[in-house]
């Protein structure tokens, strides 16, 4: 009887951890999803919340005219031109200085270094990773304008220029750990058989290793410009944020991420200001999305090579 | 031949230089906050109130605020994010729906922070009505940060070895009983490690809570989640772009600044730690 009893059990048990299982397995499916979900959600908000601004003000305008004027009483104008060509122009400027530099160090860590200064690097760069925007923003509105201003006479205080160097030192830690990660997947055999060859160290590195690792070190590039692009706090606080169409790295400019941060905060909610700030956030999300699917593509290529 | 030696030690040297701009970058920016801010730094600087229109006092609500987040956040996004790479790792089968999956983590953890403030104000403070307050904040920032926690909790589940699943399996049992028992413990120091640098970065982020519910002063702590609250990084914006005072509010500035910078790399160097730590502990 008692045996009876704890067969019973025991076969009701292994039923209970089956059911546990499945139970558990569509749980986890529905955790799976969430990603998919945030994307959508974001798509859904913004489209809802920015398309309504095409209807109510004329669409084309958008992206023709160019002066941004939202809060005049009698004609507003939204011109997203300004914004874009600033967009355009820091980024821009923040890959000049930041490219070079960024491969040069992600070589010099992965080829030259000796491992204890590698060692060192490394944290070092992440340490830079870790800082956060505001901080940097800071940095260029008390520091590095001041600096800008003395050594090249700048047409205002601050400037696109400040914006470029501090979004190129925020780009840094990116293109380098991927670029590194590049430069190292590089076959050791590759190196060697150029050395025997009798090739020097430099032109091994120039002639092998970085062709090589181009691809890689691209898709660092491309993400780095894509935090760029997508940077808030710092190009805010670094650029001066005036809405204006000029060419002069030399003069204030204002990004799109700037212009929803500015004025979210000002406006009355479902007014057409409201719905051209979404429209602003349609445009950095889709041109982010390129980008950001550009740079995997790129990658998977070359991890497909080696 | 001559020449291209000097040619190469040119170049070297030129490569070492870019390493050395970014030491430099780092020490002159570090060098000139806490040259700036270490004088105003004391107990009673971060644990008292604001005064006077924030010209004088500490920043204790600024820190609470910031802290609060941070919990907030984790209590959010932790579970998700660990739940979504165990069925992303352990369950999920190869095919085009996984890989849809692994494409939507990738373009989130690329979509920009004030976008995800957009969807902040647009899902959490005004669909939803939990208004401007630490809730809405707290999930907005959840969000932004699934994509990294995914991420690093994929990497840590990978990296315990098949057999021992397949050891676990073979002896009878489940999948979740060998994902719970003989995966997760190996998998979660990893996984923690990634979380708090996750954090970290939610901890600096100013943009997304900008339209979620920081505010510019308080004169009380949150009192509840459906509170706005202060934080630390929405203040430093405020206060150093505001033009009256500079003399006055400046030293504030740079001590709220230093503060920040000792949570979020405080955080980072725990991480890294704890990441070298359990390195040398499992070693497969």
């Amino acid at each position: 009887m008692k045996f009876n009893k704890y067969k019973f059990w025991r076969y009701d048990y292994k039923k209970i951890r089956k059911l546990k299982d499945n139970i558990i397995r569509k749980i986890l499916f529905g955790f799976g999803l969430t990603a998919i979900i945030f994307i959508l959600l974001i798509l859904i908000f913004l489209l809802v919340e920015g398309l309504p601004f095409f209807f109510e003000a004329d669409g084309a305008d958008f992206f023709t005219d160019d002066v941004w004027d939202p809060s005049s009483p009698n004609e507003p104008r939204y011109g997203i031109l300004p914004m874009i060509l600033g967009t355009f122009l820091v980024t821009l400027g923040a890959i000049i200085i930041a490219v070079p530099i960024g491969i040069g160090c992600a070589i010099y860590l992965s080829e030259i270094a000796h491992p204890k200064i590698r060692e060192t690097l490394k944290p070092i760069i992440e340490i830079l990773a870790g800082i956060p925007s505001v901080v940097f923003g800071f940095f260029a509105l008390i520091i590095l304008s001041k600096w800008i201003d003395e050594f090249f006479n700048a047409t205002t205080k601050l400037n696109a220029l400040t914006g470029s160097i501090m979004l190129a030192v925020m780009m840094l830690p990116i293109i380098i750990s991927l670029s590194e990660d590049a430069i190292r997947s590089v076959p050791r055999e590759m190196k060697e058989a150029s050395l025997a060859l009798g090739l020097s160290k430099w032109d091994t590195i120039k002639g092998v290793v970085l062709p090589a690792a181009f691809s890689g070190i691209t898709a660092g590039v491309i993400l780095g410009v894509a935090r760029a692009i997508g940077e808030t706090m710092t190009v805010l606080m670094a650029t001066g944020n005036a809405p204006v169409i000029s060419f002069d790295m030399l003069t204030s400019m204002r990004t799109m991420t700037a212009t929803i941060a500015i004025e979210m905060g000002e406006v009355p909610y479902g007014s057409t200001h409201y719905h051209a700030l979404f429209a602003i956030g349609i445009i950095l999300f889709i041109i982010t999305l390129f980008v950001n699917f550009t740079a995997s593509i790129i990658r998977r290529r070359f991890r497909e090579r080696y | 031949m001559k020449w291209k030696k000097t040619k190469e030690i040119i170049i070297f040297s030129l490569l070492r230089l870019s390493a050395l701009f970014i030491v430099i970058a780092l020490g002159v920016m570090l060098f000139y906050i806490f040259s700036g801010g270490i004088g105003k730094i004391s107990w009673e600087f971060i644990s008292s109130f604001p005064t006077n229109g924030m010209k004088s006092g500490g920043i204790f609500p600024m820190i609470v605020g910031t802290l609060s987040l941070m919990i907030l956040t984790m209590f959010i996004a932790l579970p998700i994010g660990i739940f979504s790479a165990l069925y992303l790792v352990e369950y999920a089968k190869p095919g085009r729906f996984t890989d849809i999956i692994r494409l939507a983590v990738h373009n989130l953890a690329g979509v920009p922070s004030i976008v995800y403030g957009l969807l902040g104000l647009g899902l959490f403070v005004l669909f939803l009505g939990f208004g401007l307050s630490l809730i809405s904040a707290a999930f907005t920032l959840a969000i932004m940060v699934l994509p990294i926690i995914i991420t690093a909790s994929q990497e840590a589940l990978y990296a315990v070895p098949k057999n021992i699943r397949e050891g676990a399996l073979a002896l009878g049992s489940t999948k979740w009983e060998t994902t719970r028992y003989h995966v997760l413990p190996y998998a979660l120091p990893g996984m923690l490690t990634g979380s708090i640098l996750a954090l970290s970065r939610a901890a600096g982020e100013t943009a997304p809570i900008i339209m979620t519910g920081a505010a510019f002063y308080m004169t009380h702590l949150p009192s509840s989640i459906f509170d706005e609250f202060m934080a630390l990084p929405y203040s430093i914006y405020t206060l150093s772009t505001e033009s009256s005072d500079v003399q006055v509010i400046r030293p504030i500035v740079f001590g709220a600044i230093i503060v920040l910078l000792l949570i979020v790399l405080g955080m980072n160097l725990i991480a890294i730690s704890l990441r070298n730590y359990y390195r040398k502990k499992y070693r497969w």
